[in-house]
């Protein structure tokens, strides 16, 4: 089957879709977006985190049919855009990852981005503030990492929630 | 002396910017977060085929027949391998060569491959397995370990005469390596039973506490996050690439060669981005199938597993069962300890020999004992594989002898923690296999120090108590706090750092220096995994510090260097960082000699008192770099005696290569030597 779909602000269609391919799968293997890792698919450990129509969600567990007409936002459309010499600016929650220490190995990395990055717009984009210990635990609460132990990873979130609250008061 | 060892020290540590002691960016960090860095999961070939593994559904049956001909007929289908078409040994394994490429005549856990399947879509590839007949003779499972360790009369998990016997590690039966250590009053005692019962009587009548308990430990997984994965491309010569997620590249060469029937430079290994993976990626898991699809195909393979699939695809941590019987004085006085402990190694023995060789040698932990008795057993049974998981063997052991600490704490009236303090090991103790600890081990005070820490506020002194996310279990609503309790408790371990029992160990690195747009810049070469642990960083701050130059390039980790070793034990940045080092001295040495040689020193001072490009940044004197700020290069030596290769950045070296042999490696106490086998200096200037 054909899904036309809309992948980080670009229309995209895969063709050739075997029904049983999750979104995951699509982005992967038929778009070239293998920023979205697959690490379980069960929808237990969030490496896949993706947004769709605006909501974050594990990849895995959406059938590829399913994604026919929506928007998708994966890992690779966090960068703001492309800085001198071609060099990719980081976003402001990928430079704070990789800053604090809380990137090892990556593979939970994009979906811990995506998640975090929403956490952030609920937050302090929405007004409210930068997010505390147990709200960052709360929310990071479906994705998992075996390296790290966590505590960079929160060290990471604090850091990107104080520049956006900075970026917030800076641009107001 | 004192003087030239202290300008060293500080000119080498502090003022190249991101060298040691500073904390720079991942090298791969930008990649990682941009989703861009290629894991062995993410590679794509033109005219690829996906690879899938038919595995056992019972832990123990004889095969009876395999029949693949209706797989063969599927669509999309391109080949369906069985144990007949190995093209070479038809087994291979870590340290024992036991575990069969493709199962044959038996398989001995479930979840063992029995056939393989490339095929053009996975789905397809699932399929094609459904059709793949099997006809097995259902066995009884060989499970119970305690019976593989001690009864001679339970059945064999492996034939006899099936495999070649280990004596070196006392194999015998289903026993893959028993280990006993005896030392005080035990040792003159070690052959007699009667004698040994003898000596622990008189022991526990010495004692006035005896405590005596049986431990067991369950099966652990790593579960690192990137299922195994990765792509096999059939090369022109006849070999295959492979690029994979691994530990350590040559320690899979040299298993997936003989199985393919090539010699070791045929199959050519590059590491792929590694999604974690703290011991369960020593053993190969899709790497020969995936080559031998390749070889058959004549098509790229790439093997991905799906969760369920890794945890039948790699070895687990060793479930065990343990004995431990300890006396002591009435003022905590350790007087001796005794321990049996087995270790199911599973199916196939994978690390479990050197899994017995800690439980056995640090199984009594890190405290003074006069007289001790370990017998550490590993076995063959047909449950899942066992092999390495971060701190394989000492941690087992762990949970018991702390066990016993904190009950003869309780028997004797004692704080635990003073009881730990009493009998710990410091510098200069020696641990049960007569090692010296030759270092600081300040354990006694670590103790006091936890047991002087404030204890965590108190859940009702919480903001909210009521708060999920402050229980345990979190968001996850495991509970509300009813029946929550709170205990503190303390612990101590003993763990080797780098491979244990003084394994002569080696690493290697090659560095190169040259000039590249008119600046210095290095290039560092291993094969060691970067697993996630940071390895990639530390080369690059080693680099730094020891050259002095700011720009280091990390090569991708590959085959075509020697071997550097496994990602595991604790070991990589001492002994692939001590091989960086030891090479970086080596281009250093090269350059001043090359200077000397060349008239461009202004004063024939010998290496250790010219100044060190590490001290400061390479200096520009007279339209040339300078190896060291002190002596400078004249442009008319540097024309006459160097010149400029060909090609900047590509190319063989042109100038200066230096082999370095084999040197002496020095067995030591879990650490040996580093042995740089290669360094190549190439600098220039124009």
């Amino acid at each position: 089957m054909r899904v036309n779909l809309n992948v980080n602000g670009e229309d995209v269609t895969a063709d050739n879709v075997w029904p049983g391919e999750s979104l995951l799968y699509v982005l992967r293997e038929r778009l070239g977006l293998p920023g979205s890792k697959n690490a379980c698919e069960q929808g237990e450990c969030g490496s896949c985190t993706v947004y769709f129509d605006g909501v974050t969600a594990c990849s895995c567990m959406i059938a590829a049919g399913q994604a026919e007409g929506r928007e998708v936002r994966t890992v690779e459309g966090l960068a703001e855009g492309t800085g001198k010499g071609g060099d990719r600016t980081l976003g402001v929650v990928q430079e704070a990852f990789v800053e604090a220490g809380a990137v090892q190995c990556g593979f939970c990395t994009p979906g811990l981005l995506v998640q975090t990055d929403d956490l952030l717009e609920r937050t302090v984009g929405a007004g409210l503030g930068a997010p505390g210990d147990a709200e960052i635990r709360e929310a990071l609460a479906g994705n998992l990492c075996r390296c790290t132990g966590y505590e960079k990873i929160i060290d990471a979130v604090h850091l990107a929630a104080g520049r956006r609250a900075e970026e917030a008061g800076s641009g107001s | 002396m004192t003087a030239t060892t202290k300008t060293v020290t500080t000119d080498l540590s502090s003022t190249t910017k991101d060298g040691l002691g500073a904390s720079p960016r991942r090298p791969d960090g930008t990649l990682k977060v941009t989703g861009e860095f290629a894991y062995s999961s993410d590679l794509w070939m033109e005219g690829m085929l996906w690879g899938a593994t038919l595995r056992s559904p019972h832990p123990h049956a004889r095969i009876l027949g395999i029949d693949v001909t209706e797989a063969l007929k599927l669509p999309g289908v391109e080949a369906v391998l069985t144990h007949e078409d190995v093209p070479g040994a038809k087994r291979y394994g870590l340290e024992y060569q036991d575990q069969p490429v493709l199962a044959f005549d038996k398989v001995r856990y479930k979840g063992e491959a029995v056939a393989v399947v490339a095929a053009d879509h996975p789905e397809t590839a699932r399929r094609a397995m459904e059709r793949v007949r099997v006809d097995y003779e259902v066995l009884p499972p060989v499970s119970d370990p305690l019976r593989a360790a001690h009864d001679p009369d339970y059945p064999l998990v492996h034939e006899e005469g099936s495999l070649p016997v280990h004596e070196e590690y006392r194999q015998s039966g289903n026993r893959v390596r028993h280990q006993p250590i005896r030392t005080g009053d035990f040792v003159a005692a070690a052959e007699s039973e009667e004698e040994r019962r003898r000596v622990l009587e008189r022991l526990r009548a010495e004692a006035d506490v005896v405590v005596e308990t049986e431990y067991e430990v369950g099966m652990q997984d790593q579960a690192f996050l990137g299922p195994e994965s990765g792509m096999a491309v059939p090369a022109e010569d006849g070999g295959v690439d492979l690029y994979v997620a691994t530990q350590w590249l040559h320690v899979d060469q040299k298993q997936i060669a003989p199985a393919l029937g090539l010699p070791q430079d045929k199959v050519r290994l590059t590491l792929a981005g590694v999604g974690g993976a703290f011991g369960a990626r020593e053993d190969l898991s899709m790497q020969i199938h995936a080559a031998m699809l390749a070889l058959r195909t004549g098509r790229p393979v790439k093997f991905v597993y799906n969760r369920e699939e890794s945890f039948y695809g790699h070895v687990h941590r060793h479930p065990a069962r343990m004995r431990f019987e300890h006396g002591a004085r009435a003022d905590g006085t350790l007087v001796f300890a005794t321990l049996e402990i087995v270790v199911d190694g599973g199916a196939y023995a994978s690390a479990t020999p050197a899994v017995v060789g800690v439980a056995s040698s640090l199984g009594i932990g890190p405290y003074e004992v006069p007289h001790v008795m370990v017998d550490a057993y590993g076995v063959y049974t047909t449950n899942p594989p066992c092999g390495a998981m971060r701190g394989f063997g000492a941690v087992q052991a762990c949970f018991g002898y702390e066990s016993q600490m904190d009950k003869l704490a309780a028997e004797l009236g004692m704080h635990p923690v003073a009881l730990r303090v009493r009998n710990a090991m410091a510098q200069g103790s020696r641990i049960i296999t007569g090692q010296e600890i030759d270092m600081p081990l300040p354990m006694a005070e670590m103790l006091e120090r936890a047991r002087d820490l404030p204890m965590p506020v108190e859940r009702e002194a919480l903001e909210d108590p009521a708060d999920q996310r402050t229980l345990p279990g979190g968001v996850a609503g495991t509970t509300r706090g009813e029946g929550v309790v709170r205990g503190v408790g303390y612990g101590v371990g003993l763990k080797n750092l780098c491979f244990s029992e003084g394994f002569d160990d080696y690493s290697t690195a090659r560095v190169r220096m040259e000039i590249v747009g008119g600046e210095p810049v290095v290039l560092v070469h291993t094969a060691a995994a970067e697993v996630g642990q940071g390895l990639v960083t530390v080369k690059g701050q080693i680099a730094r510090t020891e050259l002095g130059v700011e720009k280091v390039a990390i090569a991708p980790s590959d085959t075509q260097v020697g071997s550097a070793g496994s990602s595991s034990a604790s070991r990589q940045s001492y002994m692939t960082g001590g091989a960086v080092k030891m090479a970086c001295e080596a281009v250093r040495a090269s350059v001043f000699a090359l200077a000397r040689e060349r008239g461009s020193s202004r004063r024939r001072s010998p290496t250790p008192s010219c100044r060190c490009p590490g001290a400061r940044s390479w200096r520009r004197a007279r339209g040339l770099w300078c190896p060291w700020p002190i002596c400078w290069v004249s442009p008319r030596a540097a024309a006459r005696s160097w010149r400029r290769p060909a090609s900047t950045t590509t190319g063989p070296p042109r100038c200066s290569t230096r082999p370095w042999g084999r040197g002496p490696r020095t067995p030591s106490s879990g650490c040996a030597c580093t042995v740089p086998w290669w360094t190549w200096t190439w600098s220039w200037a124009w």
